[in-house]
């Protein structure tokens, strides 16, 4: 008897140990982060370009490009993504077509980030000849949140209560009407939610713009969707691997990094904490 | 214009644009090709994977990319190795044994550590970790399977929990009521009743946390090492092929054999992914979850 209560704690204490290792990784890589990026951020490196090859100076122009291309990619993203979720969840029925488009968007979830930027390359870059700018890159970035926007509009469309659409099919209203004024008001919280995780998503990615949108350096700002940017997560990358000044210019890289983090966890921060915020309101 | 058919024309819309996704993945397929499979003209398929140089470069070039699809491979087992039991016991232990107050506390923090950018634990482990694994065993260099394996891990884990917590949640209550109505304790009832009745979302979970692992990018790039070859032991260096394509994509020639081989390196990932995919895909629909139990 006592042999199996002492097995039990002793899993009690692994999957508390497991969980807790887990915790604490996060927990010291943020401080660690914040630590060694809070001295290198302040209002001028958040607001002025980089100088002397890139050894001082600020980040402007990244924080610039990241925003481009991510408002590009919700743009291209979220109305295919509701349109999608909104055919699936209200309009289609059990069927291989069904199974069939389940399977893509599962799929084109799972193709990894740099296959997405070989596409990129692949189509909009050489086949439609848009060359490497923001087009591209906010077009590449779109197609591979796509299935996150999906997922989470799916979801935020199956948790409006069947009643609601009951009631007012009841009274006369067609399909679409009640979709647009009944089910798409009562689920657009959830909905956004999902778009603000993809919209971090996007935010943080390196490999999918590495060949369709990011620059080295660029000695201006865009002008036009066709010009290449500088982007916070390729600017981190460049900045540890590639130049002669790795060891001189850490602070800087460890102040982009601490801005590429603030900005994605607290992108995601915002989603998580409406979400909650959502699901205690919500009554029905 | 009546009204049915309008409603009519809306619902085709709507089913055109959402066949977008499986048209993107079609478009995927074809650029891959497109780009990559010039290749096959200058090396055999054969070649071409089971090759053992990858020396795209060189005068003459040679493009196997064995010691890539090793690479790849090793960093995911050893990944796995230490993702999948954190993972599946993070998940059992925010299921069933955790207060309600770190449960809602945890679940966030799995969603922030998901959403950590690839590049910033890239850089994590170049900056770190590496210096740290070269001094504690004297390596010649920190930036070996071991580290990437450990950066990949903490990119799979959060797959991993929170597909294996979601299983692992919907087992029905009755099961475990069952269960200890005849007289199991709690770590017998999850053992025996839970994980069991959880396994297809719990290896969906671990299948998908693999393919994450297999597909990431910038942490192979970052810490691997680098260097093409079939690797001896756990702080040997290597080249997943994503690190391959990413590296090399910038300085290849446009349209030139290594151009194309890289192309056709991609070919290779994706389709490895994929068929992770569908595994995952063909587990959970074919070990669907049975909702309860009835007397």
């Amino acid at each position: 008897m006592k042999w199996r209560y002492f097995k039990q704690n002793l899993f009690f204490v692994t999957v508390r140990l497991s969980a807790f290792i887990i915790a604490l990784s996060i927990g010291a890589f943020l401080v660690y982060i914040f630590m060694n990026g809070i001295g290198a951020v302040n209002w001028d490196f958040l607001t002025l370009p980089p100088r002397d090859s890139m050894t001082k100076g600020g980040i402007m122009p990244a924080i610039l490009g990241t925003f481009y291309l991510t408002a590009g990619a919700i743009i291209i993203a979220l109305p295919l993504g509701v349109v999608s979720a909104i055919y699936l969840s209200e309009y289609a029925k059990q069927g291989p077509v069904i199974r069939l488009i389940r399977i893509g968007i599962n799929c084109l979830a799972g193709v990894p980030s740099v296959v997405f930027g070989l596409f990129g390359l692949g189509l909009f870059v050489v086949f439609l000849q848009f060359g490497s700018c923001i087009l591209s890159g906010a077009l590449t970035l779109g197609f591979l949140i796509l299935p996150t926007i999906i997922g989470a509009s799916e979801e935020a469309l199956k948790g409006v209560p069947q009643t609601f659409r009951e009631a007012s099919l009841g009274l006369g209203v067609s399909k679409w009407q009640t979709i647009l004024r009944i089910v798409l008001p009562n689920a657009l919280p959830g909905i956004l939610t999902g778009s603000i995780l993809g919209i971090g998503r996007a935010a943080g990615e390196t490999a999918p713009i590495m060949f369709t949108a990011a620059a080295f350096f660029t000695a201006k700002l865009p002008t036009s969707i066709f010009d290449e940017v500088m982007a916070l997560p390729y600017h981190v990358y460049v900045l540890a691997t590639a130049g002669t000044h790795i060891e001189e210019t850490r602070p800087i890289q460890y102040g982009t990094i601490l801005v590429l983090v603030a900005l994605v966890s607290g992108i995601d921060l915002i989603a998580i904490i409406m979400r909650s915020y959502i699901r205690k309101k919500k009554r029905w | 214009m009546t009204r049915k058919l309008k409603e009519k024309i809306i619902k085709n819309i709507f089913f055109l644009l959402s066949l977008v996704s499986i048209f993107v993945l079609g478009l995927i397929v074809v650029f891959l090709f497109k780009e990559g499979f010039p290749i096959f003209k200058v090396v055999s398929v054969r070649e071409f994977i089971f090759g053992l140089e990858w020396y795209p470069t060189y005068d003459p070039p040679s493009f196997g990319i064995w010691s890539l699809i090793v690479g790849s491979l090793v960093v995911t087992f050893f990944a796995s190795l230490i993702a999948v039991p954190l993972g599946v016991l993070s998940a059992i232990y925010v299921a069933e044994i955790a207060p309600p107050l770190v449960k809602e506390i945890f679940k966030p923090v799995i969603e922030l550590l998901a959403g950590l950018p690839s590049v910033v634990l890239g850089f994590f482990g170049m900056a770190v970790l590496a210096p740290w694994l070269q001094n504690t065993f004297g390596l010649p260099t920190g930036l070996n399977i071991l580290n990437a394996s450990i950066m990949l891990s903490i990119m799979a884990v959060p797959t991993i929990s929170s597909i294996s917590e979601d299983a692992i949640y919907s087992v029905s209550q009755e099961f475990k009521e069952a269960s200890y109505a005849l007289g199991a304790t709690k770590f017998e009832t999850i053992a025996r009743v839970v994980v069991p009745a959880a396994l297809s979302g719990i290896s969906t979970a671990v299948i998908l946390g693999m393919a994450r692992a297999i597909g990431e990018t910038m942490v192979v790039l970052m810490v691997a090492g680098g260097a093409a070859a079939i690797p001896e032991s756990i702080f040997d260096s290597v080249r997943p092929m994503p690190a391959s394509i990413a590296a090399e994509m910038g300085e290849a020639p446009f349209r030139s054999n290594h151009y194309y081989a890289l192309f056709a390196t991609g070919i290779v990932l994706f389709f490895m992914t994929l068929f992770f995919n569908l595994i995952a895909d063909y587990i959970s629909n074919k070990f669907k979850q049975v909702g309860s139990a009835t007397l």
